[in-house]
């Protein structure tokens, strides 16, 4: 029987995962060995201002590991979403990161970059075929011309695509999670339903494991089933912690939309193979009959400041609404005052111990705690001005009278100084759409060198 | 009456993609997740009244072979937009844990 393992370093590329788990998972002589890079999961500001949600020190640490690892046993190397949301910036801090780690430990080996940011000219052209995606309105020339940064989620070809043309380490930009497991398995010779679960499996590293934390992950494609299995003694796959990862980031349980088809898992079965590995079977692919690439982009909504502190005051955590109302009609005045008026900046205050988790879906209305956290929120369309707000909303909540008052020296603890933090621009998410395409390659243009 | 948090194994919250956000309920003994099912205390409705969503926008489907229930709701706030409280979706699941299941 033909079998093709894989192993997965860690839920993201910087994450970290123990050095012994990659060395046991070595000992399996898997056929590739990857990491997925990032996702939209940490929000829309990664995208916009082309950096990534790991530290470069932690990212290279898991980098120099397995880029020893696969040229050590002359295997693939793939790393998905490169730089943690896959653009142009992200994807060129990572060749300079495998440059870097090259240099410094005589590894040398043929690189592909396979390009995923997208030219708004090409999008502006080919808006009539494209489709919403979460209710969004239709795509049109203005929100393409406003967007900061466009991605394309790249689907297994261009990947396969790189390993036709002999990359050993292959970084992609955006790329579909499982795309960069099931490229490689499906161009081994494997099933297609199989290849993308394995996907599924290991695009977060360990996650399907109990102890569930960022470490490595093994998976075998056994023809028309798979089998995972953590490398790391202390973990252990088991049909809940496998069953519970095939629900992560989901709208559906059972059906998984992917570049170039569906993946039906309404009659996988979990079971156990021993303790510590579980087999699963029973999936379904089937190919889409037009291949769709998912666009990501962000467009700059203003620039933003905040500050951070609490009350212990009981009187005050007692008429905390009332207060809150007051404060933003102060805040409002003293802006106008200094030439800020309320149409130029956005305002908002949560209340840590009330409601700052679920906000409007809070079902529990009363307020029980003996503190009360808060941040305050600054939106406007330059840093100077939310800036300027958020410092007289800071001075405004430390300082400002409420009936029965005995704190007459302030309101608030400041655990900082400085107590202000200007965050910079605010991106939000602007484009989800689809778009058809006649080559699944043709937007995802590969760049090779000798490194 | 078991609540959620006295009978499933995993209740959690996270990011379908950054404009909603899924709630999953797992149960480890298939037998008492069917149980559970068949009180038909989990549904749309539920999830549309817990969260002051219309019922029309839940997506709500059981998954027997994971012996488990997923809802996908629209999100408030866009993931870290303006005034977004939970950037990873991952705290948004708490509301069930004290919906009581006859079984």
């Amino acid at each position: 029987m033909k079998t093709f393992t894989m192993l997965s370093t860690s839920g993201i590329l910087g994450y970290g995962y123990a050095e012994e788990s990659l060395r046991i998972g070595m000992s399996r002589q898997p056929q590739v060995i990857g990491c997925d890079g990032g996702s939209t999961d940490p929000g829309p500001h990664y995208l916009g201002a082309g950096t990534s949600f790991c530290s470069r020190l932690s990212v290279k640490r898991d980098f120099r590991l397995m880029l020893q690892a696969a040229v050590a046993a002359g295997i693939p190397c793939i790393i998905g979403t490169s730089g943690g949301a896959g653009g142009e910036p992200h994807l060129q801090s990572m060749a300079a990161l495998a440059r870097e780690i090259a240099r410094e430990d005589g590894l040398s080996f043929r690189m592909a970059l396979i390009h995923a940011e997208q030219d708004k000219a090409m999008l502006g052209s080919r808006l009539d075929r494209t489709k919403p995606l979460a209710k969004l309105p239709p795509l049109d020339a203005a929100t393409v011309d406003r967007a900061t940064r466009i991605v394309g989620m790249m689907g297994p070809e261009p990947i396969a695509k790189a390993l036709d043309g002999d990359a050993q380490v292959i970084l992609a930009g955006r790329s579909s999670d499982p795309a960069q497991w099931a490229a490689p398995a499906i161009r081994a010779g494997m099933a297609p339903a199989p290849s993308w679960y394995a996907g599924k499996m290991l695009e977060c590293g360990a996650e399907p494991t109990t102890p569930k934390e960022p470490d490595c992950l093994l998976v075998t494609i056994e023809d028309d089933h798979l089998v995972c299995e953590p490398p790391n003694p202390i973990r252990r796959c088991t049909p809940l912690s496998v069953a519970n990862f095939a629900l992560h980031e989901n709208s559906s349980p059972t059906h998984h939309v992917e570049p170039g088809g569906l993946l039906d898992t309404s009659d996988v079965t979990f079971t156990p193979v021993s303790d510590r590995a579980v087999k699963v079977a029973g999936m379904r692919w089937t190919p889409a009959e037009t291949y769709t690439v998912k666009l990501e982009g962000v467009e700059l909504a203003g620039y933003r400041a905040i500050t951070i502190c609490a009350t212990r005051d009981p009187v005050l955590i007692g008429q905390i609404d009332d207060y809150l109302a007051t404060h933003r009609a102060k805040v409002e005045a003293k802006a106008a005052s200094f030439g800020v008026s309320a149409e130029r900046y956005r305002m908002a205050v949560r209340v840590i111990g009330r409601d700052a988790v679920m906000a409007g879906w809070e079902p529990v209305k009363s307020v029980t705690s003996h503190e009360l956290g808060f941040v305050i929120e600054v939106l406007a369309d330059d840093q100077e001005v939310a800036n300027a707000v958020l410092a007289m909303a800071r001075t405004s909540l430390l300082h400002a009278d409420f009936p029965g008052r005995l704190c007459k020296e302030g309101n608030m603890a400041f655990p900082f100084s400085p107590s202000d933090i200007p965050l910079g621009e605010l991106y939000r998410f602007s484009i989800f759409h689809t778009l058809a395409v006649d080559d699944p390659c043709a937007l995802f243009p590969i760049e090779y060198e000798s490194v | 009456m078991p609540r959620i948090r006295d009978i499933a194994q995993i209740c959690k919250s996270k990011n379908a993609g950054p404009f909603m956000v899924t709630i999953d309920v797992l149960f480890e003994d298939p037998a008492l997740y069917r149980r559970v099912k068949a009180t038909g205390v989990l549904n749309a409705a539920l999830f549309a009244r817990l969260y002051g969503v219309a019922e029309g926008d839940v997506l709500f489907a059981p998954y027997d072979t994971a012996s488990a229930f997923k809802a996908t709701l629209p999100r408030l706030v866009p993931a870290g937009d303006f005034g977004d409280t939970d950037v990873y979706g991952a705290q948004q699941h708490a509301p069930l844990l004290d919906v009581e299941v006859p079984v």
